[in-house]
Parts: C-alpha cells; structure tokens; sequence
C-alpha cells in the first residue's frame, strides 16, 4: 500500500515527544500519543492549552521545533515531506466550516478531487453527490455556503474532506460554532463516520459524545497531556487533580 | 436630410464664429475625431487589460518568499504612484524610446520597434498598475488566512489556493476601488498627447489649431466623449460586480 512499509498494526498517526512554540510561547511541551487504524480519538482540555495547535501539527499547518509525527509511517515535519502525499491522507474540518464562500456546496466538494487527485469530472461529481446525500444534504447541492446554516456549512466541510479518501479525519471543536439544535446533526454525522471504521482525532467540548464514542480520551492542560485513557475510566475515575477540576466545571 | 444637417452647422459657423463645428460638415475633420476616439478607445481598453493584469501578479509577487522579488515590486509601485504620469510618459518615449533597437522596413526609414502608441501603452499601464497592485493585496488580504488554510489542507498547492480561491475572492472586494483607478486611467489616456500620440485629445488639438473657431465645439466633444466613455466603463464595471455577486455572501 505504502513506501514507508506502513502496516495497520502500527499506528496510523503518532506523535512522540512534540514541541512546538510560537516565539517565545511554549505551546505544546512534549506531547505523545498514538492512535491506531479505525480509532476514534477525543482530545479535551480547557481553552489555551494546545489542542488546536496539536491536531493542525499533524497535517502540517503547523511546524514543530522537536519531536516526531508520522502518519501512516510518513515523518510529517520532514523537510522533503511531500505535503501534498499527507494533505491526501489526512482531511481536516474547522470549527469555522472555511468553506469556499464563492463555491455552491457541490463545487465546494469537487473542487479539490478535481484540481488536486485530477480525477474525471463525472467520476467527481457522481461521488460528490453520493457523499453530500451521506451527510444528509440532498437538494442542497447547488447552494451558496452563505445560504447554508452553519450545521449544514459544517456537513458540506466534512463532504468536502470526505471526497479526498483520507485515512484519518482532524475535527477541530466542529460544532463550537453551532446553535444547540445544528450541534447534533453534524455529531451524528460524525458518528456515522466513526461507526465505518474512519480514524478520528477530535477536539470537543461535547463530553457526551466523547464519553459514547471515544476509544480513548486524552485531556490537555497547558501543552502537556496530563491523562489519558478510555472515557469509562477517565470520566468515572480520573486520577489527576486537574483532570477532576476541568470535569468538574464542564460536566 | 444628412445634407440640411450638414447645411445647419455650416451656416452657424458663419453666423457664430465661434461655434463652428467643423467635424459636422466636413468629412476630414470628422475622420480626424473618429479616428482619435478610436484610438482613445484602443489605447484605454489596452491599457485596461494590461494594467489588471500587472495588478494581479504584483499582488501575487507581493507574497512571495523571495524578500527580493518583493522589494522590487514595492520599489515599482513607489516610483510609478509618486511621479506624474506626463513624466513617465517622457521617461519611456524619450529616453527608453531612444535605446530600443530600430528597423527599416523600405532600407531608408528607421523606426524603432517600439512606436509612441506602444510606449504610450507600456507606461500607461505601468502607471495604472501600480495603483492595482495596492488595491489587488488590499483584496487578497482580505481573504480570511482559515479559507486559505482550507485549501492548503485538501492538498492545493500554493499556486492553486491563488488561482481558485484568494483571487476570485480578492477580485470581488476590489472591485469598487477598482472602478475608480480604471475610471482614471480613462481620463489619464488624453496625457499620451505629450507623446504624439493621435488619440481623441491629440486630433482635437490639431483640429483648432487649424481652426481656432472650433475650439469651443472641440471641448465639448471632448467633454461629451469622455463623459460617454467614463460612463460605459462604469456600467461594465457594476455590470461585472453584479454578476460576481455571491448569494448569501457580503454586502
Ligand atoms: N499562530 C499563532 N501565533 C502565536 N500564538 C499562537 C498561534 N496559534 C496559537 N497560539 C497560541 O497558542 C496557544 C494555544 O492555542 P490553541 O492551540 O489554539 O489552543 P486551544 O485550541 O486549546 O484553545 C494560545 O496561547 C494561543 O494564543
Ligand atoms: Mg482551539
């Protein structure tokens, strides 16, 4: 399948040891996790302390200063790295959908098929439809994202990094800018993707959804990751001091 | 009827001697007027062309890597903003004019490869460009850096993300700032007269100097033409940005 002799056994995203800084900022201290093929990852923690930071690391929106992440066996911050080979691997979704304004939803999901894997426009667009239908946006096709209410802005953006066939998707607190009633169809939405085996990394602020989904939950403070394990354990027994006061507050 | 109409502005001309509008009775001076709106129209629709075009890739050029290649389009835009158009104009014909090679097409006559309209054309353009730089990045930075990031995590490249998504966007916002450099440029085509250059104002010029009793009708001409020529750039121009209009998106 792959040059670096990648197998499902080892983890498809691993970070060992990451440092990153903005300036003199220490943003992340040290941060290792490893996630394996088909797994869903929650990463919580209060505001500030790096989430964002970590998941736009792993696909190169961000450089580390020391430390090393691999997805699928590929060294990321390598400097020969070939971003395009990674950007195909791993899809990305925003808390702030970063749709193409000037795109209808259809062409929002083309775009990159078409312009970055160069597929056959029919081929695209029959697909592009199929995965707009998945996330429940049948007749909705041709519309302006302006046009669209943040929940279904939010479904075209995961239709949108669905059509590239990652292997892993990135969701960045993706219903943080939702309104209460749009925050489930878009957490169903992901569910879905979870339950057909897609490898997820997210940061949420929606702790029942991280305690029904997640295989494993990690909780950052402050550019570390001060625990970690699965949400039975980690909700219902959290050994460290902090952990227990973010719950507390959250909860 | 051509005739009485014709006849009507010939006896005018005798009864009022100064209101004598010569290019309505006689066919050489209202080839002359035809012939100089015509280039007007050539000289101001190149230049048009032209001047977004190095608007375009200034901008583009403006967020480059290379700090060199960006301090040359800033120099650019310095010199081009901050000096006369009228001297610029002398500047490219007189003293650039003068170092261009020169043919000879019938073995007698040397003519530089460059004519005064081409140069009227080059620094015309240079001149309106510069002002399109500033206003393109204006627009470029008003394209949210999240869009952008976007695009770079579904595997555009650098090029791409410009190509499909920061300038169809950048354009949009520019367009009112646009309207008014292009608007100038219009009026600013009438300076090629320091150079000989046989456009509306060059041949209106001649024609009162022959006949200084159509001065006054000449002027009006030259109010009524550009007053014309303004206003169909204009109506292009809001033509353009209605039909860029995104639903659900802006103003
Ligand atoms: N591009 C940047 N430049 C400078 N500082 C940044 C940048 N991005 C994030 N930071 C800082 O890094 C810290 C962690 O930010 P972030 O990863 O967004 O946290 P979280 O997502 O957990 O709220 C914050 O203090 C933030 O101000
Ligand atoms: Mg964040």
């Amino acid at each position: 399948m792959n040059g670096n002799g990648w197998t499902p056994d080892r983890p498809i995203v691993s970070l060992k040891d990451v440092h990153k800084s903005f300036g003199s900022l220490q943003v992340l201290k040290g941060i290792s996790l490893d996630v394996m093929k088909g797994e869903v990852v929650c990463i919580i923690g209060p505001s500030g302390s790096g989430k964002s930071t970590l998941i736009r690391c792993i696909n190169a929106l961000n450089d580390i200063q020391q430390g090393s992440i691999t997805v699928e066996g590929q060294e990321v911050h390598d400097p020969k790295l070939d971003k395009l080979a990674l950007r195909k691997k791993v899809g990305m979704v925003f808390q702030q959908y970063n749709l193409f304004p000037h795109k209808t939803a259809l062409q929002n999901v083309m775009m990159a098929p078409l312009l970055v894997l160069k597929r056959n426009r029919e081929e695209v667009e029959r697909r592009a439809r199929a995965l707009l239908a998945k996330v429940r946006l049948q007749g909705k096709e041709d519309s302006y994202p302006g046009e669209l209410s943040g929940g279904q802005q939010q479904r075209v953006a995961i239709a949108r990094s669905l059509a590239m066939n990652p292997g892993v998707m990135l969701f960045d607190e993706v219903t943080a800018a939702l309104d209460p009633e749009t925050v489930k169809e878009v957490l169903v939405t992901i569910k879905e993707l979870a339950g057909e085996g897609m490898t997820c990394i997210l940061v949420t602020h929606e702790m029942g959804f991280a305690r029904e989904l997640a295989d494993r939950i990690y909780f950052t403070d402050k550019g570390v990751i001060v625990e970690h394990g699965p949400p039975a354990t980690f909700f219902d027994r959290a050994k460290d001091p902090r952990t227990r006061e973010f719950l507390s507050q959250i909860l | 009827m051509l005739d009485a109409f014709a006849q009507f502005f010939r006896d005018l001309a005798a009864d009022a001697p100064r209101w004598n509008f010569i290019f309505f009775y006689s066919e050489k001076q209202a080839g002359m007027v035809l012939s100089g709106l015509w280039m007007t129209i050539q000289l101001a629709a190149a230049c048009l062309l032209f001047s977004v075009a190095i608007g375009i890739a200034g901008a583009a050029m403006q967020g480059a890597h290379s700090r060199l290649l960006r301090a040359l389009v800033a120099g650019y835009i310095q010199f081009f903003r901050n000096t006369p158009p009228f001297v610029q104009l002398l500047f490219f014909y007189f003293a650039l004019g003068r170092l261009t090679p020169t043919y000879s097409p019938d073995g007698w006559l040397e003519v530089p490869i460059v004519s005064n309209v081409g140069w009227a054309i080059i620094s015309l353009s240079f001149f309106a460009g510069a002002f399109n730089v500033e206003i393109f990045r204006a627009g470029v930075e008003a394209v949210p850096k999240s869009t952008q990031e976007a695009a770079h995590s579904l595997g555009f490249t650098r090029l791409q993300t410009y190509r499909y998504i920061v300038l169809p966007l950048a354009l949009r916002v520019s367009i009112p700032a646009l309207n008014n450099n292009l608007v100038n440029l219009v009026k600013t085509t009438t300076q090629a007269f320091v150079i000989a250059v046989p456009e509306l104002l060059y041949e209106s010029i001649t024609i009162w100097n022959d006949y200084p009793s159509a001065q006054n009708p000449m002027m009006l001409v030259l109010f009524v033409i550009y007053l014309a020529l303004v206003g169909l750039v204009v109506m292009g121009m809001n033509r353009w940005e209605r039909a860029m209009r995104i639903p659900g998106y802006g103003g």
